[in-house]
């Protein structure tokens, strides 16, 4: 081969070309070096910030810690919502054994559903195996002691306990208090428009009805954060911060939890409501719609049937009726009307008319008749507040005219919302010209003016609206809005909220008011008095007027007769009061749906609302007792 | 055959036992930081350690054991080895066993290994062997025999499919060409020819997943939780690290487990987050001195067939380092290559250290003619 003739010559040659070859090969190496160092120069220097910033978004999670809320006392310090632990049985999967056995075994020791498991199969696919899953999602305390002692025998199954809303008074404040549920979408839109959906992050519950909507910002409280470490599957590893959450506001309600036990006892099963107020402030005392329901129901979620059975039932449950139901107002507004009637020079305190029990206009052919077929006599305002006289009213309308009488029932706040905080609020019907015409594009006739003199043709109110205005005569004219919020509950000590006044009645004569609360006051106290025999025996001296609401019109000629008519066309009975006379501290509204007479049916409520309020006083001054004699006449207005 | 040690005055303990000092310093600083970077990345698992120290123990044993044997033996040897390295790859073509989706393995009874491993040292012999026949430069006619002999295995390798194994090969195979002297004009010409072959490659002989591989390179985000997740989270991990990096077993791309295969292919990325550029720049120096040395050992070597086998496993050695930071830091695609002494596992690691024996076998026995 010619190669061992040129080996030794080429020798140097190659080693040449070798050592050239390598230093080229070294520069390469150099030259990838380079590239590696500045592509990682770039990485940890230039873009070290960005990367960072990935870096901690992938290990850090912040979760959101839902705050504790607020809790809700009556005016005593009696706790009326409160955050009740409840107990639900969790498994964590990963920790478990054999799943299949230990469900078994479960199953044997506590009652768990088929659905339960399926529901709880389900959620075992979409977690993560360290990630707790429920199974039974409320245990009762037995349930709860019997796990716990054979809890070793189950390991990755614990009880867990959370925090859930709970009314010990049930329904005894469901109208009133309200409730919380869970968040649905609808909430969750509204949170979102208003801003408020991060504060929610963690919540589940929100204010639904009542109080526990009106003051939901109050009670929830501000969202909390925990910063934790997460891994790549989302297991945390530690908490890196954490912001605690800051509780929602105690509340103090001017809520008497007594009174509206009192309330629902009273009640019993009659459809109707009861509207307890400080006349001094506008505090709600009680606030008691009849029939209610448990509010408890609604927090885990009631069930489709119960929840049908309430909408549908024709007692209709679910509506507040102290606030919501809109009943004419009947003889209850005559000392109203009659102040007008005095402050306009309408008539005199001493004003006498002769009534024959029926009511004529000229030109007219209708007769009003009065409730007493044979008329009162002669009564003057005092006596004709006193036996609730139509025909005083019909007469005093018709002279007033419709546009004072809207307008100075429109400044005791009829037709309009008190204000109260609670949503669930009517604001019933003020009868004017404008509204005749914009609801029946009709025009007002005169016979409209003459109902309206005894509360009744257009007119509707709310219980509240009566009672706030009753508070209105016996203040003279100082309006407060209804206030449930006593004030704000901070470590033991009420920071009181202050009584929030509206525009008050400007009458230039007072000795007006004190015609109109006398005669009030002869309603319950004198002789004919149409609530004298439902306070004969009281031990206070209390103010007060009856009404009966006609719901239908009675043919010219008939007789009105309850027993003939079905029950819910029968007449409303409605109340008003305070006592003691002399010196106010409960303002009443007692409305009772087709029980008849407002002197025989309502007033009786009434004075066993006050009998229960003033159990304890001996401050108290009564009338000594008078004439027993009993003026047994049927009492209808 | 003669053998004469070249100054017996100066012969030192290491090159009485054919060990090159330098280089075995090097090698060992490398093998400890993969150990403490191992221990980090693998969960602070001392099984991992305790495994991973037996397998370096076996690695240096083959590495002092191939250094023993002179030069001449290999030289001898390269054809055989090439040859039934080229059968087992056909083997494992046809009884292969799999694993990870991918036919590499050969069953021989006691043991299960990869042919391919042996071919990464079989492909530079022969080729070393083949062209130092010829006088250097060679000619064009024996250099594209030599890329035939490259382009076999690789091409069987390249079927397994191991894409990663396979360019390393390849490259081993060209070093050793280069280094003989390959005309310019020929590189520029494979070149062009290499890169009109790539669409071929694309459509016809690569696999689905490594088109992937190769779009999720290019573009990572695209596919953030699927196949583009362990680039960016391998990004994240390092860019993350900054300049002095996060510290010890602070890295928190790997030790929360953001960051896959983390004691394997990926475990640069956990060291450049736990000690930063600086870690980093170290760790290339080191890299870096061993390829100097490896090629000093190259330029020292008493002829064409050892020298362009010294420095053919010396740059093979160098790719394997730029691979798998190239592939770990964005710059390449995801190919299955560990980082050379410092990645967790066995086969890649006793290839190498066979491949240092050599090495150290054509540093430290030399003879004063370099006749045949």
């Amino acid at each position: 081969m010619a190669k061992n003739r040129v080996t030794i010559k080429d020798h140097t040659a190659e080693a040449n070309l070798f050592a050239r070859r390598t230093v080229i090969a070294l520069l390469v190496v150099g030259l990838m070096l380079v590239m590696i160092v500045s592509n990682l120069y770039y990485l940890q220097v230039t873009r070290f910030e960005a990367y960072q910033t990935r870096s901690n978004g992938n290990r850090i999670k912040v979760l959101p810690v839902a705050p504790n809320r607020g809790l809700i006392y009556d005016r005593n310090g009696v706790l009326l919502a409160e955050n009740k632990p409840v107990f639900a049985l969790e498994v964590i999967p990963e920790e478990v054994e054999d799943l299949e056995n230990t469900l078994i075994e479960l199953g044997q020791l506590l009652y768990i559903d088929d659905e339960e498991i399926a529901d709880f199969k389900q959620e075992l696919k979409r977690q993560r195996r360290f990630k707790p899953v429920a199974l039974r999602n409320r245990l009762n305390v037995q349930e709860v002691a019997i796990f716990s002692a054979n809890q070793h025998k189950f390991p990755g199954v614990t009880v867990e306990a959370r925090l859930a809303r709970h009314y010990p008074y049930q329904a005894a404040l469901t109208h009133m208090l309200g409730y919380v549920a869970r968040i649905n979408k609808k909430d969750l839109q509204k949170l979102s428009e208003g801003g408020l959906d991060a504060n929610y992050a963690a919540t589940h519950f929100i204010g639904k009805l009542g109080v526990e909507k009106y003051h939901e910002e109050l009670l929830h409280g501000q969202v909390g954060y925990q910063e934790v470490e997460v891994n790549s599957q989302g297991r945390i590893i530690r908490t890196l911060n954490f912001e605690p959450p800051i509780p929602g506001q105690d509340l103090v309600l001017n809520i008497d939890v007594n009174m509206q036990l009192e309330a629902q006892k009273v009640l019993e099963d009659r459809r109707g409501s009861i509207v307890v107020l400080d006349p001094n402030n506008g505090g709600v005392i009680a606030l008691y719609s009849n029939p209610s329901y448990d509010p408890n129901l609604f927090v885990h979620g009631i069930s489709s049937k119960n929840y049908r059975g309430l909408l549908e039932s024709t007692d209709r449950p679910l509506i507040n009726r102290a606030t919501q139901g809109q009943y004419p107002p009947a003889s209850t507004v005559k000392p109203h009307l009659a102040l007008v009637g005095l402050e306009e020079e309408i008539i005199t305190p001493e004003f006498k008319m002769y009534d024959r029990g029926r009511y004529q206009l000229k030109n007219v052919s209708h007769i009003w008749r009065d409730w007493n077929p044979w008329g009162h006599g002669w009564v003057n305002v005092t006596s004709a507040i006193e036996q609730s006289c139509d025909t005083f009213f019909w007469d005093m309308a018709y002279r007033l005219g419709i546009d004072r009488i809207s307008e100075s029932m429109g400044e005791f706040g009829f037709g309009e919302y008190t204000g109260i905080d609670l949503y669930e609020e009517s604001d019933g019907i003020l009868p004017s010209r404008g509204l005749k015409r914009a609801r029946e594009n009709q025009p007002w006739y005169i016979g409209d003016t003459i109902s309206v003199g005894i509360g009744q043709g257009y007119w509707t109110a709310t219980p509240l609206q009566l009672v706030q205005s009753v508070t209105t005569l016996i203040n003279k004219g100082t309006r407060y809005v209804p206030q449930i919020k006593r004030g704000k509950w901070n470590s033991g000590d009420v920071v009181l909220e202050p009584a929030k006044e509206l525009r008050p009645i400007a009458m230039q004569n007072e000795a007006n008011w004190d015609v109109v609360l006398d005669a009030m006051y002869g309603t319950v106290n004198r002789e004919k008095g149409g609530a004298r025999d439902a306070f004969k025996g009281a031990k206070y001296l209390s103010a007060g007027k009856t009404g009966t609401a006609q719901l239908v019109s009675i043919a010219q000629d008939a007789k009105y007769d309850a027993d003939s008519l079905a029950e819910h066309l029968r007449d409303n009975a409605m109340y008003v009061g305070y006592a003691p006379y002399d010196a106010p501290e409960i303002a009443i509204a007692v409305a009772l749906e087709n029980a008849g007479g407002g002197g025989k049916n309502a007033a009786p409520i009434a004075r066993q609302m006050m009998d229960y309020f003033f159990k304890d006083r001996t401050d108290l001054v009564s009338i000594p007792p008078e004439q027993e004699q009993d003026d047994s006449e049927e009492e209808l207005n | 055959m003669l053998r004469t040690k070249i100054d017996p005055n100066k012969q030192s303990i290491f090159s009485r036992v054919h060990i090159d000092g330098p280089l075995l310093l090097g090698l060992l600083v490398l093998m400890s930081v993969g150990l403490v970077t191992i221990y980090a990345a693998g969960g602070q698992d001392w099984g991992l350690i305790q495994r991973q120290v037996v397998r370096l123990g076996v690695a240096l044993t083959v590495m002092f054991a191939l250094a023993q044997v002179p030069p001449l033996a290999y030289k001898r040897l390269s054809i055989y080895f090439y040859i039934i390295g080229v059968l087992m790859l056909v083997g494992v073509l046809f009884f292969g066993v799999m694993g990870k989706g991918a036919q590499r393995w050969l069953d021989l009874g006691f043991v299960r290994f990869q042919p391919s491993e042996i071919m990464k040292l079989a492909v530079p012999m022969m080729i070393a062997w083949y062209i130092s026949r010829f006088n250097l430069p060679p000619r064009n006619i024996p250099v594209l025999i030599g890329f035939l002999l490259v382009g076999i295995p690789t091409l069987l390798i390249a079927k397994q499919p191991d894409l990663g194994t396979s360019l390393l090969i390849a490259s081993s195979g060209v070093f050793a060409l280069f280094l003989a002297g390959m005309a310019w004009r020929l590189i520029v010409f494979i070149a062009l020819a290499g890169s009109a072959f790539a669409p071929i490659m694309w459509f016809f002989l690569m696999k689905e997943y490594q088109k992937q591989r190769v779009l999720t390179f290019l573009n990572p985000e695209s596919d953030p939780l699927g196949s583009g997740y362990h680039i960016i989270q391998s990004k994240i991990a390092i860019g993350s690290g900054g300049v002095e990096g996060k510290g010890w077993l602070q890295g928190t791309q790997s030790q929360l487990e953001f960051l896959p295969e983390r004691h394997t292919d990926f475990i640069f990325a956990v060291f450049s987050e736990e000690f930063g550029l600086f870690g980093v720049i170290g760790l290339l120096a080191i890299y870096a001195f061993i390829v100097i040395r490896g090629m000093l050992i190259a330029m020292r070597a008493q002829e064409g067939y050892t020298k362009l086998l010294a420095g053919s496993i010396t740059l093979t050695f160098f790719v394997y380092v730029f691979v798998n930071m190239g592939m770990v830091s964005g710059l390449l695609p995801v190919v299955g290559v560990p980082l050379p002494l410092i990645s967790y596992g066995g086969t890649s690691m006793v290839t190498l250290l066979a491949g240092f024996g050599i090495l150290m076998s054509i540093s430290t026995q030399k003879r004063l003619l370099s006749r045949q």
